[in-house]
């Protein structure tokens, strides 16, 4: 991890504002909170932010998310630089890959991955591809060790990949036609690879 | 009550202290960086670590209650080591842990000589180091116009992010990132707003944040330290006055429980610079519409040719802000041998010396502000006109138990109010028992009526007055054991002239600036008065303000720094100034030159020195001669005070001070002050560089 900064002041829009269905959803979220804690949103509301505002946090979005939840500017760029799940500058429109590099992947082939990321997209992470619709970084365990190596793009993981099927994967958000989340290897979820393994025989 | 044995010594301490508390009450040393007494706990620097027998690991003292120590097998008291090996091995790993990336720049840095990681570096850390890796570099940031930052140096103890949060009441700092990329800042590096921020340089344990003004100037073994108090508002700070040589280098704050605790506010601190620019140090005389440079011998001959032909009653004087008791008592007695009552201290007409003490100053106390429950703010904004009080009252509010209500300017006071009202209308209600903040005073244990100096500094200043002391009688904020009327006054003459009543005995401020009432008025460090024309004008001061515009004669006074001098603050509390420097070129001390002149013009005072002056005042006025002390004013008095009416207008309240950093002639002739008021006010300077 390095120094976290807000992105440089050419890359910010100049306002922010949720639309109507995401204001009245961090309203609501804010209720779940009692009065005088509303602080307790932020996390949420600000993911929400992120979510509506191509996949990265702007100062403006930082600034209405506190006046949202009535705390201090200062407040609220202290979480979103604390949380690296928050992006601070832009990334890909198309997708934003987030590859897997500890220990089990990287046993199990992240390098490739990287290597495919580094050749496909930008040499290094955080950094918009030529056509500004792909960015990647490696992230710490996502929690799909079994099916080891794996990508997150924006909500969804996509495991058991090879430099191949990686490759379709990309190909598919390039072209508009993502593929079907999971395992891209053809098991299902994280069963044993070739088939059962116990319980085989019915009594 | 909790019974503890630290170091073999049995102690007993109230069940709610920490260990770090409870160390200390047993006499035992504790390091530290992020705990500090006025703050929240963070528990972040580990060094305060001690060993807690049965514990496997060391504690963080500052962060463990007392009663959460478990009693030993048989029941005996939980034991604790301060001094055991243990201790001493996590003290030194953790010392080595936060000097890993703090910068071997000592010699460089301003902290040096009074910095606590360099302290405890020698008491508590290791001579070696086995980090052979790269330091951390951080950017950096900026502040404002008085705090430097250097980042590299910063230990993330966060006290100065606490400190904002919950001091000043404007949290702008915070820590941004994590791990070893956390970095303390301002959002987006915006200038700090605080009239406190100053004290953000003292409570930084290292050399991370250290004071602009005074960057690179000294060192702290080659400055003689003066303990003194400050002027700069009514409030009466307890000050260190630090001088190299005649200089005055910087100001810093002492411990007074009883008033500012250990904060000052920027003026107090920052107005340094404006002792050195500016400065009356010959007299003047005007000569045909110019003011050229005299001996003191033409100064005073000019005054005798104008005062001796006239009555003793077109004669008068004005005291200024900043002037201390023993030359406003001298000029009293000059005015007196010279036949003459017209006496005046700068926003002081509302006041009746007369009335009694409790009429004029803050009865309840600075300290007492953390007993009240509730408060009702008339014509102030505390923040600007006591920024150190305005921290009491938000210290008080911050436990909860404080409801406060405001009649006047909406400004952000760091603390909720309930805002009734802009004008006297709303005063009107509130006295009425119309608005719910009556039934609150009423229902209170402590109440406090705060009226400012803005609310009486009109021209029914005085039936103002009355009305907030009839409100403070009758919802009982004025009881046995409890005085709950206070005036904040915003100078530190103010109450010290009432008190040795220098107070309109023929003309007040009003009258002596009308045309043809005077034909010589004394200004005594009196800036804020427009004297009229054809008034010949004495000019007794240290700065080429207004008042020195004015002047027909100029008479180079000391600063408050330059003097010793008698000080009361706004609840009364009489407090010494002592002298740290010498005034510049000619000037004298003021009462010095008063007596002087007596004698020029054939009214020889009955006093040859500052002994014999105070003398004369402490028989004349006996409690000032209880310094430290407060002379607790009558009840009966404000009763009487509350009867007495009188018309009220319909203009609305404005706070006396405008702009907070220049409210006197030291600080509009400081340059940090004028840059603090430029950064407040949203002027930023576009000058080419």
């Amino acid at each position: 991890m390095s120094v976290r900064r807000l992105a440089p002041k050419e890359q910010q829009p100049a306002s922010f504002a949720f639309t109507a269905e995401n204001l009245a959803w961090a309203q609501a979220e804010t209720k779940k909170y009692p009065e005088g804690r509303q602080a307790s949103a932020a996390i949420a509301i600000l993911w929400r932010a992120q979510e509506q505002h191509e996949g990265w946090i702007s100062e403006a979005a930082i600034r209405v998310v506190a006046d949202l939840l009535d705390m201090p500017y200062i407040r609220m760029l202290e979480i979103a630089t604390f949380y690296t799940m928050f992006q601070l500058e832009p990334v890909g429109k198309k997708a934003h890959v987030q590859v897997c590099g500890t220990t089990p992947c990287r046993l199990r082939g992240a390098a490739d991955l990287i290597e495919v990321c580094r050749s496909r997209i930008h040499h290094d992470p955080f950094h918009l591809s030529a056509d500004g619709n792909f960015s990647w970084e490696e992230v710490e365990c996502l929690g799909a060790c079994v099916n080891a190596p794996m990508v997150l793009i924006w909500k969804d993981t996509y495991e058991d990949l090879t430099k191949d099927s990686f490759g379709k994967v990309l190909d598919g958000f390039a072209s508009g036609n993502p593929v079907k989340p999971g395992p891209q290897n053809g098991r299902q979820f994280s069963a044993p690879a070739g088939g059962p393994t116990t319980l085989k025989e019915t009594t | 009550m909790t019974k503890l044995i630290v170091d073999g010594k049995e102690i007993d301490v109230p069940a709610e202290y920490t260990l770090l508390q409870a160390c200390e009450a047993a006499g035992a040393e504790i390091p530290r960086f992020c705990y500090h007494e006025r703050l929240s706990i963070a528990g972040n620097c580990r060094m305060c670590l001690v060993e807690v027998k049965g514990g496997p690991k060391p504690v963080a003292s500052c962060a463990w209650g007392v009663r959460d120590c478990r009693p030993g097998p048989n029941g005996e008291p939980p034991e604790i080591s301060t001094r055991s090996p243990m201790v001493k091995k996590a003290r030194e790993g953790v010392m080595e842990f936060l000097l890993i990336n703090h910068p071997l720049d000592c010699p460089i840095c301003d902290q040096g000589g009074e910095c606590d990681l360099q302290d405890q570096a020698m008491g508590y850390g290791v001579d070696t180091s086995r980090f052979a890796e790269n330091k951390r570099a951080v950017e950096d940031k900026y502040l404002g116009a008085l705090v430097k930052t250097s980042m590299n140096r910063c230990i993330q103890c966060t006290r100065c992010v606490r400190f904002s949060a919950e001091i000043c009441g404007a949290p702008e700092m915070g820590a941004t990132g994590r791990g070893e990329d956390m970095e303390i800042t301002t959002y987006l590096e915006s200038a700090l707003t605080s009239e406190l921020q100053g004290n953000l340089v003292d409570i930084c344990p290292v050399g991370a944040l250290t004071s602009k003004p005074y960057a690179f100037a000294a060192r702290p073994w080659e400055l003689g330290k003066t303990q003194s108090i400050d002027v700069m508002d009514g409030v009466g700070s307890a000050i260190r006055v630090d001088t190299r040589g005649r200089e005055v280098m910087r100001i810093l704050p002492r411990v007074n429980e009883a008033v500012n605790e250990e904060w000052i506010s920027d003026k107090t601190r920052h107005v340094v610079d404006g002792l050195r620019t500016q400065r009356l140090d010959r007299p003047y005389i005007r000569e045909n519409g110019q003011l050229r440079a005299a001996t003191w011998q033409e100064a005073f001959a000019a005054i005798a040719a104008r005062t001796g032909r006239i009555d003793g009653k077109r004669i008068g004087a004005i005291a200024g802000d900043l002037a201390a008791v023993e030359e406003m008592f001298a000029l009293k007695a000059l005015l007196a041998k010279c036949g003459s009552a017209n006496l005046a201290v700068q926003g002081g007409d509302a006041f009746d010396p007369g009335a009694g003490r409790a009429s004029y100053i803050f009865n309840p106390t600075i300290a007492g502000i953390e007993q009240a429950d509730a408060l009702l703010i008339i014509g102030s904004n505390p923040r600007k006109e006591a920024a150190i009080i305005n921290a009491r009252i938000r210290k008080r509010w911050r436990s909860g138990q404080l409801k406060i209500g405001v009649i006047g300017a909406k400004a952000d006071l760091t603390y909720d109010h309930d805002h009734i009202g802009a004008g006297t209308d709303s005063l009107n209600d509130v006295a009425a028992g119309k608005h719910s903040i009556a039934n609150v005073l009423k229902g209170a244990k402590n109440p406090i009526v705060l009226i400012g100096a803005g609310a009486l500094a009109r021209q029914d200043g005085a039936a103002v007055l009355a009305l907030a002391a009839k409100i403070a009688t009758d919802f009982g904020a004025v009881k046995d054991g409890w005085n709950g009327f206070g005036v904040l006054h915003d100078a530190a003459s103010r109450v010290g002239a009432l008190d040795i009543g220098f107070a309109p005995g023929g003309l007040n401020t009003a009258q002596m600036t009308t045309f043809g009432t005077l034909d010589v008025l004394f200004l005594l460090g009196a800036d804020e008065i427009k004297p009229a024309d054809g008034t010949f004008v004495v000019y007794i001061g240290t700065h080429g303000d207004r008042g020195a515009h004015r002047a027909d004669v100029i008479l180079p006074g000391a600063a408050y720094t330059e003097k010793q001098g008698l000080y009361v603050n706004t609840e009364g509390r009489v407090q010494m100034a002592d002298r740290a420097a010498f005034p510049p070129g000619e000037a004298r001390e003021d009462w010095a030159i008063i007596r002087a002149l007596s004698d020029v013009l054939g009214k020889r005072l009955p006093f040859d020195s500052l002994g014999a002056l105070r003398q004369a005042i402490f028989k004349s006025v006996p409690h000032l001669m209880r310094i430290d002390q407060i002379q607790a004013g009558n009840a009966a008095d404000l009763k009487k005070l509350a009867g007495k009416g009188g018309r009220i207008d319909k203009t609305p309240f404005k706070t006396s001070v405008e702009d907070f950093y220049l409210t006197n002639p030291i600080a509009r002739a400081s340059a940090v002050m004028a840059e603090c008021s430029r950064l407040a006010t949203g002027q930023m300077l576009t000058a080419a560089e």
